[in-house]
């Protein structure tokens, strides 16, 4: 205690220090504000220029309010605008979107965490060697193995199927998701297994009545980490989904694309804005969350 | 009775972790193994295994300009978007970490582009950077004659406004992962440094930023990953153009496996993007190993 109070008078005792301090402040704020700037910039520029109709975007003033806010490149971009072919916007993407993401999301959780589980508390032989070439995977350029993968799920014909893409994604969230499984269950205390397994549970009693329950943090993390992730993605989605299934990201880009008659580039920001409105609602939504899985899927096993 | 019990617990665990062999062999071992296979092969359309090609398809991809250039923005992407985001994250973060009001409404604005889509993030930028309506005819119509931003519309700084949405989409993820970091150094340095008056940005630079190591580390792999994976930014930014000024690796191998069909010439091209993971890979084994050595070396 007293130490303490010995520091704190040492410094209250140094001069001019509260002035330096205050200019320093505004300094930090000064360079925060700018930052934020920069990064809300470009969701401003896309709120207002979906909400102008063409003349006034043609007056090259991107960062001007619109004097005649109209919704209607929001329902053109959602019902009527072409991509390539069909004309009818975003909504067959936003629905195929959530045909993929929805069964995505929920088996390669299930998935992950049944690794997690076997590799955290029934340690096989050689189940470290597949969990380091599992984690060696998250490092592998997706191009490396696409082409393997293609002609696997050609040969059980699964290529360019609603299955096909909904199994993509299960394999590629694999790594970080087993990751992420492993080391919390890790950090469970023991005996809580030990208990489950003395009163006679097997294998997939415990997982199911003692861990699942255990892991439901963890559960909202991985969720948050494959709604977005599967939501964002457009490689898979135009490889692997099939024509009929092209979700929303690869919609919106063909939409953006398309280079017959004039861009209209309202039209453009609102669908922009809806293929983003899914992960940015979750992001809004999920707040510390949303960083903890970051910060969970980036910490190295 | 007990052995026979042990193994039927395992049978059952290695059901459970059959996924993660599954994909483990088949994808990790299997998979590589065919791409790098391939490579050796004349494949067109369909893999042909029945006429070996030796080092052609690795000559020919490096007399390919369009792999030539991919290579070079890689490495010029790279450097830039990692530095920077490096750089600003970290600005960012000890900016935040000095006690600031609203600092949830900051790091909310600051890391949201790293939740939406990269098509998302190349189409707005696409948009700003228009040389017509974009940033640059507003700057002109407020009064600044000269003013210039529109990099996308030249071969020669294309690739530079495709680094100003790689730093605006990725830097948010460093400063959060520095800023957690930054929150795990001990309180006690900082009353130390301030006992012994030494300037709060000597403390960051000189005394926090080495205890960051690990975040940092953590920081650039995710960044690294994720520059050799460059693919949805560029084709919703600017589909590899004007020309060719902005193609990358990874774009090179899904075209040549798509709409060129040259399976092996995108299989050679990705055998290349491999080298550097297996790289960092075989960096970081050697660390643990030395580590364990000293540790070793310690006990006796």
């Amino acid at each position: 205690m007293t130490a303490i109070a010995a520091h704190e008078t040492v410094l209250e005792a140094s001069g001019p220090r509260p002035r330096q301090v205050s200019a320093a402040r505004i300094g930090v704020y000064a360079f925060l504000i700018t930052a934020a700037l920069f990064f809300a910039l470009p969701l401003y520029v896309m709120l207002v220029t979906s909400l102008k109709g063409m003349p006034e975007v043609r007056l090259g003033q991107i960062f001007a309010f619109p004097s005649a806010p109209t919704f209607e490149p929001w329902i053109k971009a959602w019902s009527t605008a072409c991509t390539g072919r069909t004309c009818e916007g975003l909504t067959p993407g936003f629905l195929n979107s959530v045909k993929i993401t929805v069964p995505s999301v929920i088996i390669s959780i299930i998935a992950a965490a049944l690794n997690g589980y076997a590799l955290s508390f029934w340690k096989f032989r050689g189940a470290n060697f597949f969990f380091g070439l599992l984690i060696f995977g998250a490092f592998v350029p997706y191009q490396v193995v696409i082409f393997p993968l293609i002609i696997f799920m050609r040969e059980v014909g699964l290529f360019a199927t609603l299955p096909g893409i909904i199994i993509v994604h299960t394999i590629f969230g694999m790594p970080i998701l087993t990751l992420l499984y492993r080391n919390y269950f890790s950090a469970l205390p023991e005996e809580l297994f030990k208990a489950a397994r003395v009163d006679g549970a097997g294998f997939w009693r415990i997982f199911f009545y003692v861990i699942m329950p255990m892991s439901v943090p963890i559960t909202i993390v991985a969720i948050i980490l494959q709604v977005t992730g599967i939501w964002n993605d457009f490689l898979f989605g135009i490889v692997f989904a099939g024509r009929e299934n092209l979700p929303m990201t690869v919609q919106l880009n063909n939409i953006v694309q398309t280079t017959t008659g004039i861009r209209e580039h309202n039209v453009n920001m609102a669908a922009t804005i809806l293929a983003a409105a899914v992960p940015l609602a979750v992001y809004f939504i999920s707040g510390r969350w949303f960083v903890r899985g970051i910060a969970a899927g980036a910490v190295k096993g | 009775m007990t052995s026979s019990r042990k193994r039927f617990a395992n049978l059952n665990a290695v059901i459970g972790a059959s996924p993660m062999i599954a994909v483990a062999v088949g994808l990790y071992i299997f998979g590589i193994a065919y791409s790098i296979a391939l490579s050796f092969t004349n494949s067109r359309l369909l893999p042909k295994f029945d006429s070996f090609a030796g080092l052609a398809n690795y000559e020919r991809l490096w007399s390919t300009p369009s792999w030539l250039v991919s290579v070079h923005n890689i490495w010029l992407f790279g450097l830039l978007v990692i530095g920077l985001n490096m750089a600003l994250g970290f600005l960012m973060a000890t900016f935040m970490d000095r006690r600031v009001r609203q600092e949830d409404t900051f790091r909310t604005i600051i890391l949201y582009p790293y939740a939406m889509s990269l098509i998302v993030t190349g189409l707005v930028w696409q948009w700003m950077m228009d040389p017509g309506l974009g940033i640059q005819e507003s700057l002109r119509n407020w009064g600044f004659e000269g003013a210039a931003f529109a990099p996308l519309a030249s071969p020669d700084t294309a690739i530079f406004g495709v680094v100003i949405a790689g730093v605006w989409q990725g830097s948010g993820v460093t400063m959060a992962i520095l800023l957690a970091g930054l929150r795990g150094v001990d309180e006690d340095i900082w009353k130390a440094a301030r006992v012994d008056g030494i300037p709060i940005w000597r403390t960051y630079v000189f005394i926090a930023l080495p205890m960051l190591r690990g975040a940092l580390a953590t920081a650039f792999v995710l960044q690294a990953v994720g520059v050799v994976r460059i693919y949805d930014l560029i084709i919703a930014i600017t589909g590899g153009g004007p020309g060719i000024a902005t193609e990358m690796p990874a774009k090179f191998v899904i075209d040549h496996i798509t709409s060129r069909i040259n399976v092996s010439l995108g299989m050679a091209g990705a055998t290349m993007m491999l080298i550097p993971i297996l790289v960092l890979v075989a960096i970081n084994w050697y660390v643990d190993w030395r580590r364990k050595r000293a540790a070793l070396q310690a006990i006796g």
